[in-house]
């Protein structure tokens, strides 16, 4: 490190008070907006749970649907006329709905009711307990074994209840990538036993998954799939397309927007004003390098450096800091909702370079402008 | 003895307009290595102004500032500033110590400019503190020091580099009247040299008796010249 760089390292963190001020100001701000942006992207996760969990290339849907929980029932001859497209390796039904379950103790419970095509259970869940084709024996459910598994008593293999007045039997205990948004158990059963014991309208089919035989067939599936009245959207596209609508048609994104501000502003208040406090206090100071001969761009270099120190130490803490404040939240509240991912921590990182180049700015400034004679005035 | 200073007709200007005062007017003189000069005069007179000329800190508006026989406000302005860095060393009136550095990393701080090692750096800067006799107190924060051994470690700054030209701007003025006798007479003993001009701005009349000349000034003019060694 050159020595320049080494005098400011020992001036700035030597000067403790101020040290510890900036680094809680960059900490904090650092904090709540990774904390807020991982709340939203765990929440768009959970949002398209099912997506991910089931894991197909396409999804078609009626166009009216915005979130993969909210699908509008799809007539029969849509699967038919999917499976006729060129490209399609294969197409089947999904169902996604909701149940209400009669626990031993007579308390209801709603519940995420997946029904899987009949031929091929695509979609399935991973199983820890139980054998997959047990799901065909008479009133055979999964459940999944999530954060909401217990309110469903933590059924075993074998235990009994009752769903929309229908006797059913969990027959495998499974696991999936993520849990769902709404704070339901999830069962998987068949397709044909979930349209037959669970209420419906006059259609009952959710979406058709499709496989295409390759990439570049997925185009041609999106526009045969337009020319027929509904939608085709890659898994991706999927999840890209719940988020949007959680973001930008409900206010959840404005409240993530403004709280994300609101952080950025808290930073940059309390940092900017100490570190412009900190260079006041050692104006003189500087001015009396610039009479011994320090040149303008090495003092500069020393106040970016002391900036970038501070930035970047802060940032660190905060990611740190906030990474246990989730780790212990997803200890008591298993069904957390919070994510970190690296968009987030991208986000922070520029709102922290943005802090810390304003804060430098005003503190370069002035070191720029004091005249070593003013040293001799003093 | 050969040349140090040469300043001609050096003069600077304050303010605009109506409200323009001359600080220093048309001020010759010469100063010679091995000499020990004192600047003196009531308060206003000009006398910081001209040090800051003379040390390449203050762009005077007329005349001429030779060191060494080299125009320094000929040079451009890092080259300036390089050659404050190595050739000037200063004892500012408030020292400006750095009080979150150690007395030694404090010393070294023109070495350090100068892109020298930090070990090598901190090694020339103790030498230096034993020559002002504060070697014991090379690891301390210069904020825990007293006002005189302060000034002590300002000198020893100032001489780390083994500068030509030695600025002291009014150095006992945050001393007591013994502890300022003693640090000008140790400057005269141990700093001074045949190569080496030291120039004093001060208010402070019980030192005159260490300078070997002193150049009275006053409303911004060189009035009298009073020669204290012997010729």
């Amino acid at each position: 490190m050159p020595g320049s760089l080494r005098i400011a390292y020992k001036l700035l963190v030597n000067d403790r008070g101020k040290f510890a001020a900036l680094l809680i100001g960059i900490s904090f701000a650092v904090l709540l907006m990774v904390m807020i942006t991982s709340l939203f992207a765990g929440m768009m996760a959970r949002a398209s749970a099912t997506i991910i969990n089931t894991g197909a290339r396409i999804w078609v849907m009626d166009r009216a649907v915005n979130t993969v929980s909210n699908s509008v029932p799809l007539p029969d001859f849509v699967l038919n006329a999917v499976r006729g497209i060129p490209g399609v390796r294969y197409a089947v039904p999904f169902y996604s709905g909701g149940g209400l379950v009669r626990l031993a103790n007579g308390d209801y419970q709603a519940v995420t009711v997946i029904g899987l095509d009949d031929t091929s259970l695509i979609g399935r869940p991973r199983l820890t307990a139980g054998r997959i084709e047990d799901i065909y024996a008479d009133d055979g459910f999964i459940v999944v074994a999530d954060a909401e598994y217990a309110k469903l008593g933590s059924p075993t293999l074998g235990t009994q209840f009752e769903i929309n007045d229908h006797r059913a039997v969990i027959v495998g205990i499974g696991q999936v990538a993520s849990g769902g948004l709404f704070g339901t158990p999830t069962l998987y059963t068949t397709y044909s036993r979930a349209t037959q014991d669970l209420p419906s309208t006059r259609f009952s089919m959710s979406y058709v998954l499709v496989e295409p035989r390759s990439e570049s067939d997925i185009k041609a599936i999106k526009q045969r799939v337009d020319a027929l009245g509904y939608r085709a959207m890659t898994e991706q596209d999927f999840i890209t397309s719940t988020a949007n609508f959680y973001e930008y048609r409900t206010g959840v994104g404005t409240n993530i927007l403004l709280m994300t501000a609101v952080s950025f502003v808290i930073g940059l208040s309390i940092s900017g004003q100490t570190f412009y406090a900190f260079i006041l206090e050692n104006l003189e100071k500087f001015g009396a390098l610039k009479a011994i001969g320090a040149r303008s761009s090495t003092l500069v270099g020393m106040i970016l450096f002391q900036a970038a120190f501070t930035g970047l130490t802060g940032y660190g803490l905060g990611v740190g800091l906030c990474s246990v404040l989730i780790a212990l939240a997803k200890l008591r509240l298993p069904d957390y909702a919070a994510t970190v991912t690296f968009g987030n921590l991208g986000l922070a990182f520029v709102m922290v370079l943005v802090i810390t180049a304003v804060a430098s700015y005003l503190g370069v400034r002035r070191v720029i402008r004091v005249e070593p004679f003013d040293i001799f005035r003093t | 003895m050969d040349v140090a200073i040469r300043a001609r007709g050096v003069s600077k200007w304050f303010g605009a307009g109506e409200l323009r005062t001359a600080a220093v007017r048309s001020v010759d003189f010469e100063a010679t290595f091995g000499e020990m000069l004192f600047i003196v005069g009531p308060s206003g007179s000009g006398k910081t102004t001209l040090l800051s000329m003379l040390s390449g800190v203050l762009r005077p508006d007329a005349g001429s500032v030779e060191l060494e026989s080299r125009d320094i406000w000929q040079l451009e302005a890092n080259a300036l500033a390089d050659f404050r860095l190595r050739r000037i060393g200063f004892v500012f009136q408030d020292y400006h110590l750095f009080p979150r550095l150690t007395t030694a990393e404090n010393v070294a701080v023109p070495l350090i400019l100068q892109h020298q090692p930090w070990p090598q750096a901190l090694a020339v800067a103790r030498a230096c503190l034993d020559v002002v006799g504060l070697a014991p107190r090379a690891e301390m924060p210069s904020v825990k020091l007293s006002g005189g051994e302060q000034q002590r470690v300002a000198i020893a700054r100032a001489i780390v580099s083994q500068p030509d030209f030695l600025i002291l701007d009014e150095p006992t003025a945050s001393l007591d009247g013994d502890t300022g006798r003693h640090i000008i007479e140790f400057v005269k003993q141990q700093i001074l040299n045949a190569h080496r001009c030291i120039l004093i701005v001060t208010h402070d009349t019980r030192i005159l008796e260490f300078a070997d000349r002193v150049l009275h000034m006053e409303d911004g003019r060189l009035t009298s010249v009073e020669e204290h060694r012997p010729s």
